[in-house]
Parts: structure tokens; C-alpha cells; sequence
């Protein structure tokens, strides 16, 4: 569904992806592991039209979207969510759903703001709080629930699980279950991986911005050396 | 006497009202866009302009209204066309360049509506209906200014709502926030961006068109409400509305008493009542941290000059000195006006470009130099030497003054300052009709009988201009500088290491001035007299445009960009409409070469170099 090809991003003159190739498929889970700074987020943000790579193809549900405009990205039915909370902090939790709103599609789950109450008790608590003084676990809840708002086909999670409390992070694993038997696709970036185990299909493994592993967590278990070199246990 | 005090206080509140409604859109508009729209009054004039047309044509109470919301709803659509041709294309550039490119539509428009409505001032009709005054505590007030008095509140009100309201104003006060977001959620920034234009445009359009009853309409408007404007938007805090209501009623109200006791006070007040809020709460009432990004120079290294440059610049310097030789007349006089320009853009660089700190009001320090001078002379009957010391004493003084506010603050607030600043002296000599002349100015300030020859006066030029510019060289690559550039890329870091930056930043502001001054004692010799809009914005924009042609990023950049500028104004000021074809130039440059001629030349070197065989 979401392929990349050979995607090569630089910042400034920094070569951050080296040929990064990987795809996601339809109803899948997958797994993006690296260390800090191994270019996770940089995938993300290339996939979404944040940066825009200097090489390599984008394509999702067939189209070509490589450089395209992150809200061309997002209409595609990409959803996105950043690694840093980025709330909008002077606006309201509702408001905040308001802003990721986008028709209903036919080929992807549809999420209404009840529905989404439902799946984070909390924030229906506190819709009328503005969202810079939720707590962090909220406001990342927060992120993924407006993004849900725009109906997307495939997600992007950008470290989902950092920096939040224990319990949290299991409600955040059970939400990742909630999303796929919705149907809907999910690339999840992760540091840890016993929490990507707990949530993905399948894993690819990026160290100083190139694939060292794609495969499944028990072809990654047959060989672990790998996850010794590459992964911060 | 209560009722007159209460008179005054109506006045005031009146005056706010359109205010509010320009500062409003300034300020929606910078919050979403950040960019600091100098041609913000411009808007206000063209809706006043286009309301006096329809209210002249449009008969009774009903075509006055309807002539009053179609004018502002025409701006707003002038408004989407300015975005759309122009500010899209620079939304990333620096904001440097998006002042002068917004400064350039100024001029564009001021020989747009020369054209079309000619220069004399025109006289609107009463607004039907409200065209008589009322008694209040037997006081006469006009009935449309009660009028005013409503519709400034009611219009904040319909500006709330539709932000807290509407889809499209959480989607604003969201970009305000974090655009990259909001367009990473599927939100189109154009649309976003156009759409806020328009907003922001049809408040600036309808803020003039409702002054057209009260007050003749003219060529003059738009930079007379855009230094208010602007003041407001910052006393109120940039980005929140809320804000420049109140600060809008602060000013107006304090203006309107403020006349009883001084009649001049209203042409600084407001610029002395921002700089006071400033001190206290650097964002402003309203404002936060956030707000303040903005105005920022596009940071990259010095380069130091190659011996190239050097070798280059010493030959165009004993080329300069011999120049007496070749001529006597026109070329000594537009070459003492290009020193005088060049020191003027290269002080401003060392403000600029080496401290980091954007000044909108850099011609300030120039005119103090120059009043300075003149009124040694004139007043205290000082020979010319002296005086022309005087001069950057005098420029070093004030800089000394505001620059203490300046350094406090930083970003678009410490721009704005900048601004207030060179109003408040721009108004004093404009007032102070005594001492100055007003806008008459001082005349025959000529030089000193052994120096009347111009070839002479030319090398008295050559020789402070060079000395201000090694001065300038000197200072950038001294240790001095090098703190200075330090704190230009990271302040945070230059004061987690130790040193007191604002000490740093407020000797440069006072060097940059003095050096200002320089070319201000030089420049009222050479001419012979001075006026009050040596002060005005126009020439610190004159300044900003000059350094920016030449490009921030090198010393030289400044040189060629003064000599760039004084070369196509002496040229194009002979033209008709000379204000439109400068504007379309400016446009042009910075559109076309965002970094600027020595950028420009730099790159056509390296590609020479590299086509040279190895
Ligand atoms: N805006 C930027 N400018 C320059 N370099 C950057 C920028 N953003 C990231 N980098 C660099 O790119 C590399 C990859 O960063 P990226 O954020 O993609 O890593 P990551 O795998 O997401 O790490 P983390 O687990 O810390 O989020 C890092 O070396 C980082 O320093
Ligand atoms: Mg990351």
C-alpha cells in the first residue's frame, strides 16, 4: 500500500536516508526500529512531503507521492503523527480534533469525535481544556486521536510509546490493536522492542539511515546479533 | 468641564475604532503569515480611496453602507492579489525581504491611487443619518462618532466569534501556532494563507473607508496610520486581536487627553506609551515568547574579503580620489551622495548583519547627524569641522538612549522599537517648528568657505565615509564583533558562556548610530539644508533596501547596494511615475535575486572559477 524506494534525504548537506527502501501493506503493522538519530523520523517526514528527499519514490495506494505537499500527503489518506507532541497548546482538546477533521472516505475507517472519546476516556474528560496543560500521556493521545479525525488509510507513529508512563504505553498498545482491526495500516516508529513486538507484524530495522533488517520478529529473533548491533537492549 | 473631558474621551474612543479595525488585520495577518505587512496602510488608503468613490456615487443612508462594505470587501480582494503575486513567493525567505518586497507594493500603490484619484485631498460626504451631533453633558458630539464607538466593539465581537466559532478561525489560531502541523493534518496553506490575507485586508479597507466622513482622504495615509498600526499591534501583543483593541483605546484615549495638555504630543505619544508597555512586558499586553519570531537575519558566516577584494576595493578607492580630476560638476555630486549612502547601508549592516538586530528605524541616527550638524551651525554658529563632529555626537547620543530600550527586547519586537523610536524623533523635528523649522526644515547650511569647492568637499567626503567604513571592518572582525556575531547566531549560548550580550548589542547600536551620524553631517553639507523626512520611515527603509541588495551575508554587500540604489534612483526619479517603477524594481530584486547583488556576483565568481582549468 505505502511503497518507498531508494529514498535518499538530505539535511543541508547531511546524508540522513541512504537508499531506504521498505513498504507497508494493506491492514498491516509494521515496526520501523532504530537507535536516536538513526533517521526514523526522517522517513517518516520524507514519506509525508516534510522534507522533501533529493532521491528515491514515494508511492501510496498506487499514486506517486514523492515531494508532494504534506496536505496533498494527508488527503491521500496518509495520517501523521509527530514524535514531539505537537499539540496546538493554546487550543482546546475539541478544537484540536476540529483541526484534523476531513470527510469521511470509503476506503478507509471512519472516526467520529465520539467514537474517539470512547477510545481515550480521558481526553473526553477534558475537551474543553486547552491541550498545553494536558499531561504528556494525554497530549500524545491527543495527537493520535486528531489525527484519527482524518479518516486516514495508512498511519504514521512517530515513537508513540517515549516518554510516557507504563500504563500508558499499554493503552497505547491496545489503541494500535484497535486501529488495525479497523482496518486500518500502521507504520510505528520504535526504540523498543519489546513494545514493537507487542503491537507489529513485522519489522524493519534502520541504522545510520540505511535497512540493516526487514522481516519478521522471529526472523529477527533467529539472528540476534542484530538486534544486539542495532538496537540500544 | 466634566462634560468636556467626556467629549475628549469620546473622541478618543472614535479615534480607536478604526484603529482597532487596520491594527486588527495587521496583526491576523502577521500571526498566520508572520510577515510584517508595510503595505498594511496602504490597504487602509486604497479603502478609504475606493470608499469616497462609491459613497460619492452611491445615493442615501443605504448606498453609504453598502459603499462602505464593498470598498473593504474591493480591498480584501486587492489584498488576496498582493499574496498571490507576491508575499507566496517569499513566505520563506527572511523578513527582511518580506518588508521591503511589502514596501515596494507601498510605493505601487501610492502611484496607483496618484493616478487614478490625483493628489488633492478629497472631502467625503457626512454619513446620512448621522451627520449632526448630539449633546452629552452639553457637549457636542458628532453623531457618527458615536457611531464608531459601536462599531469598533461589534466588529471585535464578529472577529471572536469567527475565530472561536468557525472551522476556518480554529484553523488560523492553529497555524498561528504551528503551521507545518496543520498542513501535515491536510490543511491547504495557501487557501489558509490567502483567505487570512483577505480577512486582514477587508479590516484595513474598512477602517478606511469608515474614516472618510470624518476626515479628508490623501496620499499621505497610509504611512501616517501604518507607524500607529504598527505600535498598536505590538503595545497589544503581535498576533492576538483582542490585544490591539485595547492597546487602540489606550492610545486614542491617551491621545485625545494628551492634546489638552501639548497639541503637538500626538505625533510621539503613541510611540512613547509603546516603548513604556514594551519595557514592561516585552510581547506586549497580550502577547507570548512565541509571538516574537519573526524579524530575523538570514545567518551565515562573514566571509572575510579575498586579497581579490581587497585589491579591488583599493583601486575603486584611488579611483574615487581621483574623480575630481575627471569632473567638477554632476558626477562629484552624485559620487559624494554615494559615500554618504554607502556608510549610511553599511552602518545599518553592522546592526544588521554583524549584531543581529533589525532595525526599522535606522535613518533616525542619520537625521539626528544631520540636524545635528545643521543646527551647530545655524543655531550655535559653529564652523563646519565642529559641527560635523556635532554631528555623530549628537546620532551617538540617541542611538545611546533608545538603544538601551532596543537591546531588551529582540525579533520583530526589537524592529518595532526601532521604528517607534525614529517616529518619536521624526515628529519632534516635524513639531518642534523653533528649533528645527518644521517642515520647512533648515536652510543654508553650507560648508565653510575654504571647503565651497566642490572637488574639495568631495575629498572632506572621501575621507570621513572611508574612515567610517574601515571603522565598520575594523569592529566586524575585531573580538568585539566576533561576541556580537556569537550572540546574533545563539544568544542563548553567548550568555550561558558569560558574557553580557545586551552590554555587547548596546555598544554596536550606539557605534551604529554614531557611524549613522557620520553620514548625516556629511549629507547636510553636501546639500545644503535638511528636512524632516531625512527621519521618516521611508529612509530607513531606503537603508534596508540598500543593504538588502547587496546582500547581509558580506561587508561589501552594503557598498553595492548603496551604489546600486543611489544609481537607480538617480535615474528612475526622473521618470514619471518614479515611485511605481522603483517599487516594480524592488519587486523584482527580490523575487528574482533573494541574495542580492553581491550573492549575485559572488555566484558568478565561483562559477568562473570553477570553469577555469585547475
Ligand atoms: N532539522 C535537522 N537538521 C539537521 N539535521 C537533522 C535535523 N533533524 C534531524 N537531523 C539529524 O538527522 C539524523 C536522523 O534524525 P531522525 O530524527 O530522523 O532520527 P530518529 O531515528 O527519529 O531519532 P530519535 O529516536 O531520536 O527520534 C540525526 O543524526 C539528526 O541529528
Ligand atoms: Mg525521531
Amino acid at each position: 500500500m505505502l511503497e518507498v524506494t531508494a529514498l535518499n534525504t538530505f539535511y543541508g548537506g547531511a546524508h540522513i536516508l541512504r537508499d531506504v527502501t521498505l513498504a507497508v501493506g494493506p491492514h498491516e503493522v509494521l515496526a520501523l526500529l532504530g537507535r536516536n538519530g538513526a533517521g526514523k523520523s526522517t522517513t517518516m517526514r520524507s514519506v509525508m512531503g516534510l522534507v522533501r528527499p533529493r532521491s528515491g519514490r514515494v508511492t501510496f495506494a498506487g499514486a506517486d507521492m514523492t515531494g508532494a505537499a504534506p496536505y496533498k500527503a494527508c488527503r491521500a489518506g496518509l495520517g501523521y503523527v509527530p514524535e514531539d507532541r505537537r499539540v496546538f497548546r493554546e487550543l482546546t482538546v475539541a478544537e484540536n480534533l476540529e483541526v484534523g477533521r476531513r470527510e469521511a472516505r470509503p476506503d478507509a475507517p471512519s472516526w467520529s469525535v465520539d467514537q474517539l472519546f470512547g477510545l481515550f476516556p480521558n481526553l473526553a474528560e477534558r475537551r474543553g481544556t486547552a491541550a498545553g496543560r494536558l499531561s504528556g500521556g494525554e497530549q500524545q493521545m491527543l495527537t493520535i486521536a486528531r489525527t484519527l479525525m482524518g479518516n486516514p488509510r495508512l498511519i504514521l507513529l512517530d515513537e508513540p510509546s517515549e516518554g510516557i508512563s507504563p500504563l500508558i504505553v499499554e493503552q497505547m498498545a491496545q489503541v494500535i490493536g484497535e486501529m488495525k482491526s479497523r482496518g486500518l495500516a500502521v507504520m510505528v516508529s520504535e526504540q523498543n522492542l519489546h513494545f514493537a513486538r507487542l503491537v507489529a507484524d513485522r519489522a524493519v530495522i534502520i541504522e545510520k539511515g540505511e535497512v540493516r533488517f526487514e522481516g519478521t520478529f522471529a526472523a529477527l529473533d533467529a539472528a540476534p546479533e542484530i538486534a544486539r548491533e542495532t538496537l540500544a537492549l | 468641564m466634566m462634560g468636556f473631558y467626556f467629549a475628549q474621551l469620546l473622541t478618543g474612543l472614535a479615534n480607536a475604532s478604526s484603529l482597532f479595525l487596520i491594527a486588527s488585520g495587521l496583526s491576523i495577518i502577521f500571526g498566520v503569515t508572520r510577515v510584517v505587512n508595510f503595505a498594511h496602510g496602504s490597504l487602509y488608503m486604497l479603502g478609504a480611496y475606493i470608499a469616497y468613490s462609491l459613497v460619492t456615487t452611491l445615493p442615501g443612508v443605504f448606498g453609504f453602507w453598502t459603499g462602505v462594505i464593498l470598498a473593504a470587501v474591493a480591498t480584501a480582494f486587492i489584498g488576496a492579489a498582493i499574496e498571490i503575486l507576491i508575499l507566496r513567493r517569499i513566505y520563506h525567505s527572511p523578513e527582511l525581504f518580506q518588508l521591503v518586497a511589502t514596501f515596494g507594493v507601498v510605493l505601487i500603490v501610492q502611484d496607483a491611487a496618484l493616478a487614478i484619484w490625483g493628489s488633492e485631498d478629497l472631502l467625503g460626504p457626512r454619513a446620512p443619518l448621522l451627520d449632526r451631533a448630539v449633546r452629552i453633558f452639553g457637549e457636542p458630539i458628532p453623531e457618527y462618532d458615536l457611531a464608531l464607538i459601536v462599531i469598533g466593539p461589534v466588529v471585535l465581537g464578529l472577529i471572536w466569534l469567527l475565530f472561536q466559532r468557525t472551522r476556518w478561525g480554529i484553523l488560523v489560531r492553529a497555524a498561528t501556532q504551528d503551521r507545518e502541523m496543520v498542513g501535515a493534518l491536510g490543511v491547504n496553506q495557501h487557501v489558509l494563507f490567502t483567505s487570512t490575507f483577505m480577512v486582514g485586508s477587508f479590516l484595513a479597507g474598512l477602517g478606511g473607508a469608515l474614516q472618510v466622513p470624518r476626515e479628508s482622504v490623501n496620499l499621505l495615509m497610509d504611512l501616517n496610520i501604518i507607524g500607529q498600526a504598527f505600535v498598536v499591534v505590538v503595545i497589544g501583543g503581535m498576533g492576538s486581536v483582542t490585544g490591539a483593541f485595547v492597546a487602540a483605546v489606550i492610545i486614542s484615549v491617551a491621545n485625545a487627553f494628551g492634546v489638552l495638555v501639548w497639541p503637538q504630543i500626538s505625533l510621539i505619544l503613541p510611540f512613547l506609551v509603546m516603548a513604556v508597555v514594551l519595557i514592561v512586558r516585552p510581547y506586549g499586553l497580550f502577547g507570548t515568547p512565541a509571538s516574537a519570531h519573526g524579524a530575523s537575519v538570514p545567518e551565515a558566516p562573514l566571509r572575510a574579503m579575498p586579497p581579490a577584494g581587497i585589491a579591488v576595493a583599493a583601486i575603486v578607492a584611488v579611483g574615487a580620489a581621483l574623480l575630481p580630476l575627471a569632473d567638477d560638476g554632476f558626477l562629484l555630486v552624485l559620487g559624494i551622495d554615494l559615500l554618504v549612502a554607502m556608510l549610511f547601508a553599511a552602518s545599518l549592516h553592522l546592526l544588521m548583519g554583524v549584531g543581529g538586530m533589525v532595525s526599522f528605524g535606522h535613518a533616525a541616527y542619520f537625521g539626528l547627524g544631520a540636524y545635528a550638524a545643521a543646527l551647530a551651525v545655524k543655531s550655535l554658529g559653529l564652523p563646519m569641522l565642529p559641527a560635523m563632529l556635532l554631528g555623530p555626537v549628537a546620532a551617538a547620543f540617541g542611538a545611546m538612549v533608545f538603544g538601551w530600550f532596543c537591546v531588551r527586547l529582540s525579533g520583530v519586537y526589537l524592529a518595532m522599537l526601532t521604528l517607534a523610536a525614529a517616529q518619536i524623533l521624526w515628529g519632534i523635528t516635524f513639531q518642534w517648528q523653533s528649533v528645527t523649522g518644521g517642515d520647512d526644515g533648515i536652510l543654508g547650511v553650507w560648508p565653510a568657505r575654504w571647503a565651497s569647492d566642490r572637488a574639495v568637499y568631495f575629498y572632506i567626503a572621501l575621507a570621513l565615509c572611508g574612515a567610517g567604513l574601515l571603522i565598520i571592518r575594523r569592529i566586524a572582525h575585531s573580538p568585539f564583533g566576533y561576541v556580537l556575531r556569537g550572540g546574533r547566531d545563539s544568544a542563548l549560548r553567548a550568555e550561558a558562556i558569560g558574557i553580557d550580550l545586551k552590554a555587547h548589542q548596546w555598544l554596536g547600536f550606539i557605534l551604529a548610530g554614531a557611524l549613522a551620524g557620520v553620514a548625516g553631517s556629511v549629507f547636510v553639507f553636501s546639500k545644503g539644508s535638511v528636512f524632516p523626512d531625512t527621519l521618516a520611515i521611508g529612509h530607513s527603509v531606503d537603508g534596508l533596501i540598500m543593504v538588502l541588495l547587496g546582500g547581509v551575508q558580506s561587508l561589501l554587500g552594503p557598498l553595492f547596494g548603496a551604489a546600486a540604489f543611489v544609481l537607480i534612483e538617480d535615474w528612475v526619479m526622473r521618470l514619471d511615475h518614479w515611485r511605481a517603477i522603483f517599487g516594480v524594481i524592488i519587486l523584482a530584486i527580490v523575487l528574482l535575486a533573494p541574495d542580492g547583488i553581491a550573492g549575485g556576483v559572488g555566484r558568478l565568481l565561483t562559477l568562473l572559477r570553477l570553469r577555469r582549468p585547475a
